[in-house]
């Protein structure tokens, strides 16, 4: 489907715009991408639900023509476990950026990702607090600067993909704002994958990070992105010399695990043969 | 729910959750605290064999998230906690008063602020119940003292969170949670059951923060195919964020006209001998029970006391304040806290020559009878 007929079906093209972000921030693209898979999915979008924090991230589901919920910092999770949990049949997508989803709401990520309730969570990493004027965050590299980091940046950043990998997600896929066709595809799979999904985009944020770390334009930065992403199918026939300062892209992560909203139908049924105490 | 009458022998915390189930509960986040927990654990046993659901979440926080996503999505939700988990609750209690969002949230009171005194009872949280999440907002906030009122004051809670689209906060105490007494539960007829309304205009028509005369617009829940925004930014009729000084101000006056306009029927109250009383003691909670002891002791002996029990604490019932006040030489407000109510009762009776007298106790322990009735005597 060409551009403006997408734009006309999904988004709240004629209430919403122009929208918050700065020009040539990723957060646009991720827009995009979404749309471009609520298209690919064919879906009823009366059933979809997008819920997010606090960000220029979590502004993305006002732009969206579906249910969509702006919560509290860091808990959109917490509501979109309450909205699943109760309405199974909905799709349930959860936005989120680096901060909300990693600093203030790190452990609603990791404990949904080991519930593992059936939700779709996009992270959106830009590794700094934008919104609030390029704070550190807890996916700010090792000695960048940052708004409260001007002598460079002391802690060490997760690696979203890996850690909510390793806390139970049975989908994780990466990509980057400049890969934009793979985010299309990763949210697909994200999305079709029974479980807790999740879909890193490593994104850039020139207003806040850029011009405090050499890298002043969108421009620049999207061709790090390219220069820095290695698909992992390629990634996996490299040597670690060779894959030093990259990341992967790609499918990360595709596992069957029995998921939430399945495993307590089951808990219904066996709770109706037990008699009262 | 039985259809028929029943008397049982249970503890207050046991007749929250059967009061939430009769009320039409069918979904409950919550938190393991110390004297909250029974109320989770009776639920995770009774919601799944009912088709409900029923989820222990990774906090407090989560718990109040994840109710609220629950009714958004349609359910009649609740959780339970205590003090310290009251507290994290409170932003997005917040959140839910600004979205009119029905959900009910229980706080079984122990003592003390912090970690405090977890297995005693105390009052200690009411104007945390009132005040406790940031920026204007009105609230309702239920008080039980038995465990009668346990059952029917949840209904209550249910029935006023769907009828006004709003968080209702229950005040249950150690003291009422644990107590094991004699309860006769209504028949299913019996009791009043309230659910929120649903637009029923075609889509496009549909204004979901509609300013309406009564103050509470119809809820569609999600996948309803309303499609619409729902945020804790302030917003507009249609729900989208504004700055607009003009809908901000309509926007927060509404919050508060569609609690204000109806008060009389949210209000609820007891008065015991209170008609030609000298002494009117005001109490809540299970201080209500000592008080009610301590009144009919002072009977027998000739003094004229009453007691207004407080069920509802906010919307404070003015009102009634003022009619005792009008009524009354003294006014004695025994709590276990440094004097939360007695505060509101000042400020409601500021014109009234009647004297005020608190009774307080912050260790720990409950008020007596006994103690209530020295007050009563001195007065006297």
């Amino acid at each position: 489907m060409p551009y403006t007929e997408l734009i006309h079906k999904y988004l709240r093209h004629n209430k919403k715009f122009p929208h918050v972000w700065c020009p040539g921030c990723g957060n646009g693209i991720v827009l995009g991408a979404l749309i471009r898979a609520f298209d690919k999915m064919n879906f009823d979008m009366e059933k979809v639900v997008l819920v997010s924090g606090i960000g220029c991230s979590s502004r993305l589901p006002v732009y969206v023509d579906c249910n969509t919920l702006h919560t509290t910092h860091g808990r959109a999770l917490t509501f979109a476990t309450g909205i699943k949990f109760a309405k199974p049949e909905l799709n349930v997508i959860v936005i989120m950026g680096d901060g909300d989803a990693t600093a203030i709401g790190g452990n609603h990520l990791i404990h949904a990702a080991r519930r593992n309730i059936d939700l779709t969570a996009i992270i959106i990493n830009n590794n700094i607090y934008g919104m609030t004027g390029g704070q550190y965050s807890p996916t700010t590299p090792f000695g960048a600067k940052a708004a409260t980091s001007a002598y460079g940046n002391i802690e060490h950043p997760f690696n979203i993909s890996e850690l909510v990998a390793v806390a139970g997600a049975t989908y994780v896929g990466r990509s980057t704002a400049f890969h934009a066709k793979l985010i299309d595809k990763l949210i697909i799979q994200a999305v079709e994958k029974p479980g807790f999904g999740v879909v890193e985009v490593i994104t850039h944020c020139h207003t806040q990070y850029g011009r405090r770390n050499n890298t002043p334009t969108a421009v620049e930065m999207m061709k790090l992105q390219q220069e820095k992403a290695v698909l992992i199918e390629k990634a996996k026939k490299m040597s670690p010399d060779e894959l030093k300062g990259k990341f992967t892209i790609g499918t990360l992560v595709d596992r069957n695990l029995p998921n939430y909203c399945s495993e307590y139908s089951r808990i219904r049924r066996v709770a109706l043969t037990k008699t009262d105490k | 729910m039985d259809h028929k009458r029943q008397t049982l022998f249970i503890q207050g915390n046991e007749a929250i959750a059967r009061g939430a189930l009769a009320a039409g509960c069918n979904f409950f986040a919550g938190y393991p605290i110390t004297p909250a927990s029974e109320i989770t654990e009776i639920m995770s046993r009774e919601l799944p064999r009912r088709g409900g659901s029923f989820i222990q979440m990774e906090d407090e926080i989560a718990s109040m998230g994840a109710i609220t996503g629950a009714s958004l999505a349609g359910a009649k939700s609740l959780t339970a906690t205590s003090g310290p988990g009251f507290s994290l609750m409170q932003e997005n209690i917040g959140f839910a008063s600004v979205t009119e969002v029905p959900c009910v949230i229980v706080n079984v009171m122990r003592g003390g602020a912090s970690t405090g005194l977890p297995t005693n009872p105390g009052q200690g949280d009411v104007m945390q119940a009132r005040w406790g999440t940031h920026g204007d907002h009105p609230a309702i906030v239920l008080s039980t003292s038995s465990v009668s009122d346990c059952f029917s004051l949840t209904i209550k809670a249910f029935n006023f969170a769907e009828r006004f689209r709003t968080p209702v906060i229950l005040l249950s105490d150690e003291m009422v949670s644990h107590t094991r007494e004699k309860i006769i539960l209504p028949g299913k007829d019996e009791i009043e059951i309230l659910n929120r309304e649903k637009p029923s205009v075609p889509h496009e028509w549909y204004i979901p923060y509609e300013d309406t005369e009564d103050g509470v617009p119809a809820m569609a829940e999600f996948g309803d195919s309303y499609k619409y925004h729902i945020t804790g930014l302030t917003h507009d009729i249609n729900g989208f964020p504004t700055r607009n000084p003009k809908e901000v101000e309509a926007f927060v006056k509404r919050l508060f006209r569609k609690i204000s306009n109806h008060k009389e029927q949210i209000q609820i109250y007891e008065n015991f001998e209170t008609e030609d009383a000298d002494i009117i003691v005001i109490a809540y909670g299970s201080v209500a029970r000592s008080a009610l002891r301590a009144i009919k002791i002072a009977r027998k002996m000739g003094i004229k006391a009453g007691l207004l029990k407080l069920s509802t604490l906010f919307p404070f019932p003015k009102s009634e304040v003022q009619n005792a006040a009008s009524k009354a030489i003294k006014l004695i407000i025994p709590e276990m806290n440094t004097g939360q109510i007695s505060r509101e009762v000042k400020k409601a009776i500021s014109d009234c020559p009647v004297e005020v007298v608190k009774l307080n106790r912050i260790d720990g322990s409950l008020i007596t009878p006994k103690e209530i009735l020295k007050y009563i005597e001195e007065v006297d």
